[in-house]
C-alpha cells in the first residue's frame, strides 16, 4: 500500500469504486504532496477551493450511484497555456502575469465534462519555448529524481507534479518534444498525439503547424484514459481532425506479436550516453521477447530535423506572438509612450530573453531577402522528413528510439548556449514536423538513479497501436509503480511501511 | 528553387544594422548590448541551420499541412461570444466600451 496520492488514476478508480476512498481524499492527498514539494516550484497556481468543491461534487454523483466515467473525481493539473475559466494563465510569462481567462479551453471543457478536479497550473518554459522549464518567468522547476536537475521541458511543471505525485495525471503540450522529453526525465509517461488529434482551442499558440495537447502520467493505462478524454473533434479548432476516437484503453491488452518494430540506425549514434543506449536495447529485447519482429529501417534527414525545426518554429512563434502588444490583455509598459514606442517597450519588458530571441530569428526567416533561403527551404526540408518516415511506415508498425540522448542534465547547464540546450530535442522534433503520434514511457534508470525514457512512434492516428505497445513492455517489466517513484516519495512510502 | 538564389550571410557576425531592424519589425526595444548578444545568438543558430543548404530541394514541394485534412466549413451565422465587459476584462487601459491605446495622431 502507499500513499493515496501515489497511485494510478485507475488504482484509484478502483478505491472510489469500492467505496474505500473519496475523490476529497485524494484531492486533499495531492495538495499535502503539493505543500511538501513546493520547493519543486511545479505549480504556479493552485486553486484548492475550486478542487474540493468539484471533489466534493463527484463524491455526491458517485454516492447517488451516477459515477461519470474512469476520471470522475480524479485529481489533475493543467500545463499554464492552457485556459481555465475563473483562472489565471500566465504562460509563465511576465507579459500575462494578472491574466484571467474569461473561457475553458476545450480540452478543460472535457476534463470537467468528464468528472474531473482541475488542482491548479503548472509551471512551464515561457510561452512553451524551452527544453528544461528553466525560462520561466517564475523561476525554474526541480526535478523530483534530483533537485540539481532540470526536469526537461517545456511541460516540466506536468512531469514532475505527476512524479511527485501532486496530481495524478496532467495536461502539456508538445511542439517539438516538450510532452515527451520531460516525461523521459521525470520517469513518467507522455504522449503526443497525432497533429489535429486533441483540439488546440483555448491553449496559447506558440508554433500551429507543430503544437499539440496531450497527456503526462504514471502508466500507460492511465494515459490511455486521459487521451480518450481529450481526443476528437472540436469545430472550434478548424484542424481537428473528424476521425473517430477509438476507446484507447480497450486496445491496451493486444500485445506485440506479429508487430514489425523499426529502429531507425541515425537514432542509434555516438553521443547517445551508453547507459541511455543499453537501457533502450534492453527495451527492445523485451519486445521480441514478446514476439515483435524488429527490423533495421532508416530515416536519412534526422540530422537536419533539428534545424528545420527551429526555423518552422521560431517563423509561427514571431507570428503567433505579435499579439501580445499591451493592447487587449497582458501588461502595459508605463510612461507617456507612442503607439510604437508603447508596443516595444511593452515586449521587451514582458517577453524574456529566450521567447525574444526566437520572435527575433523568426522575423528574420520570413523577411524579405530571407524568406527563401530559411522558411521555404525549411517546409521543402519538412517534406523530404515527412517521405522518411512514410517510407519506414511501409515496412514497420512502429518505430523505437531513446527519447532523449541523455538523462536529466544539471540546472544551469545549458543555459549560456541555445544550441546545445536546442539539441537535447534531436529524437522528438521529427514526430511534430511530420504530426506523427509519440509515446514517451519509463525503460529503466542510469547509474545515479536518473529515469531513462523509451519513444515509440507510429503513423498517424496510431496512438492505439503505440499505447499497446508501451504497456506490453510495463506489463513485461512489472508493475512495482514504487520503484518508478523519485526518492522522496519512496522515503514516505517506506516510513510508512512499505519498502522503497 | 534553384540553389544559386539562397544567399545566407556565413557564420560571420550578423550586421548590426539588420539586428537593429529586425528588432523594429518585431516590435522589441533593445538596447545595444542586447542588440548585440542577440546578434551574436542570432549567427550562431543561422551557422547551425544553414546545414540545410546540404539537402537538394530543387523540385520538392514545400509542406502546407502536416496531416492532411479537408477545409473546416461552416455557415455564416450570428452567434453568441463572450461579453463585452469579458473582452475588456484583460486589457491594461479600457477606455468606455474598447480599448484605449497610445494617441496616434496629433
Amino acid at each position: 500500500m502507499t500513499t493515496l496520492c501515489d497511485k494510478t488514476i485507475h488504482e484509484l478508480g478502483a478505491l472510489l469504486g469500492k467505496g474505500e476512498a473519496s475523490s476529497v481524499e485524494a484531492t486533499r492527498a495531492c495538495l499535502l504532496r503539493l505543500e511538501e514539494t513546493r520547493h519543486h516550484n511545479a505549480y504556479l497556481h493552485v486553486d484548492p477551493k475550486g478542487a474540493l468543491t468539484a471533489a466534493k461534487e463527484a463524491d455526491l454523483r458517485r454516492a447517488a450511484g451516477e459515477p461519470r466515467g474512469p476520471l470522475d473525481g480524479v485529481p489533475v493539473a493543467l500545463k499554464d497555456n492552457m485556459l481555465v475559466a475563473g483562472l489565471p494563465t500566465t504562460c509563465a510569462s511576465h507579459m500575462l502575469e494578472g491574466f484571467i481567462a474569461p473561457y475553458d479551453a476545450t480540452v478543460v471543457r472535457k476534463l470537467k465534462a468528464a468528472g474531473a478536479v482541475l488542482l491548479g497550473k503548472l509551471n512551464m518554459d515561457e510561452f512553451a519555448m524551452g527544453s528544461s522549464s528553466e525560462h520561466s518567468h517564475f523561476g525554474p522547476v526541480q526535478n523530483p529524481w534530483d533537485p540539481a536537475r532540470v526536469p526537461g521541458g517545456s511541460s516540466g511543471g506536468s512531469a514532475a507534479a505527476v512524479a511527485a505525485g501532486s496530481a495524478f495525471a496532467a495536461l502539456g503540450t508538445d511542439t517539438g518534444g516538450s510532452i515527451r522529453q520531460p516525461a523521459a526525465f521525470c520517469g513518467v509517461v507522455g504522449c503526443k498525439p497525432t497533429y489535429s488529434r486533441v483540439s488546440r482551442y483555448g491553449v496559447v499558440a506558440f508554433a500551429s503547424s507543430l503544437d499539440q495537447v496531450g497527456p503526462l502520467s504514471k502508466d500507460v493505462t492511465d494515459c490511455a484514459l486521459m487521451l480518450e478524454v481529450i481526443a476528437g473533434h472540436d469545430e472550434k479548432d478548424s484542424t481537428s481532425a473528424a476521425a473517430p476516437v477509438p476507446s484507447y484503453s480497450a486496445a491496451l491488452k493486444g500485445g506485440v506479436r506479429g508487430l514489425r518494430l523499426g529502429l531507425p540506425q541515425e537514432y542509434f549514434i555516438e553521443g547517445i550516453d551508453p547507459e541511455v543506449r543499453a537501457a533502450i536495447d534492453a527495451a527492445v529485447a523485451t519486445w521480441r521477447g514478446l514476439g515483435a519482429e524488429v527490423v533495421a529501417v532508416s530515416l536519412p534527414t534526422t540530422d537536419y530535423a533539428i534545424a528545420c525545426y527551429y526555423l518552422l518554429c521560431t517563423a509561427e512563434a514571431s507570428s503567433n506572438l505579435a499579439r501580445f502588444d499591451g493592447v487587449r490583455y497582458g501588461r502595459r509598459a508605463a510612461g507617456d509612450l507612442g503607439l510604437r514606442e508603447m508596443y516595444g517597450a511593452t515586449r521587451a519588458a514582458g517577453f524574456g530573453q529566450e521567447v525574444k530571441r526566437r520572435i527575433m530569428l523568426g522575423t528574420y526567416v520570413l523577411s524579405a531577402g530571407y524568406y527563401d533561403a530559411y522558411y521555404k527551404k525549411a517546409q521543402a526540408v519538412r517534406t523530404l522528413v515527412q517521405r522518411d518516415f512514410a517510407a519506414a511506415f511501409a515496412t514497420c508498425d512502429a518505430l523505437v528510439t531513446p527519447t532523449t540522448p541523455t538523462t536529466a542534465f544539471a540546472l544551469g547547464e545549458r543555459l549560456a548556449d541555445p544550441m546545445t540546450m536546442y539539441l537535447a530535442d534531436v529524437f522528438t522534433v521529427g514526430a511534430n514536423i511530420a504530426g506523427l503520434p509519440g509515446l514517451s514511457l519509463p525503460c529503466g534508470q542510469g547509474s545515479t538513479g536518473l529515469p531513462i525514457g523509451v519513444q515509440i512512434l507510429g503513423p498517424h492516428f496510431a496512438e492505439a497501436t503505440l499505447l499497446r505497445i508501451g504497456r506490453a513492455l510495463e506489463l513485461a517489466c512489472g508493475e512495482d509503480r514504487v520503484r518508478r517513484l523519485p526518492p522522496r516519495a519512496s522515503a514516505r512510502a517506506s516510513v510508512l511501511g512499505v519498502p522503497a | 528553387m534553384s540553389r544559386a538564389k539562397l544567399t545566407r550571410p556565413a557564420a560571420a557576425e550578423m550586421d548590426l544594422k539588420v539586428v537593429r531592424h529586425m528588432a523594429r519589425l518585431a516590435h522589441l526595444t533593445l538596447d545595444e548590448g542586447e542588440l548585440s548578444t542577440m546578434g551574436r545568438d542570432l549567427s550562431r543558430i543561422l551557422g547551425y541551420v544553414a546545414k540545410l543548404d546540404e539537402l537538394d530541394t530543387t523540385d520538392v514541394p514545400a509542406t502546407t499541412h502536416a496531416v492532411a485534412l479537408p477545409t473546416a466549413w461552416r455557415d455564416d451565422l450570428v452567434r453568441p461570444g463572450l461579453a463585452h465587459e469579458q473582452r475588456l476584462g484583460n486589457a491594461p487601459e479600457p477606455l468606455g466600451e474598447g480599448f484605449g491605446v497610445p494617441k496616434i495622431i496629433e
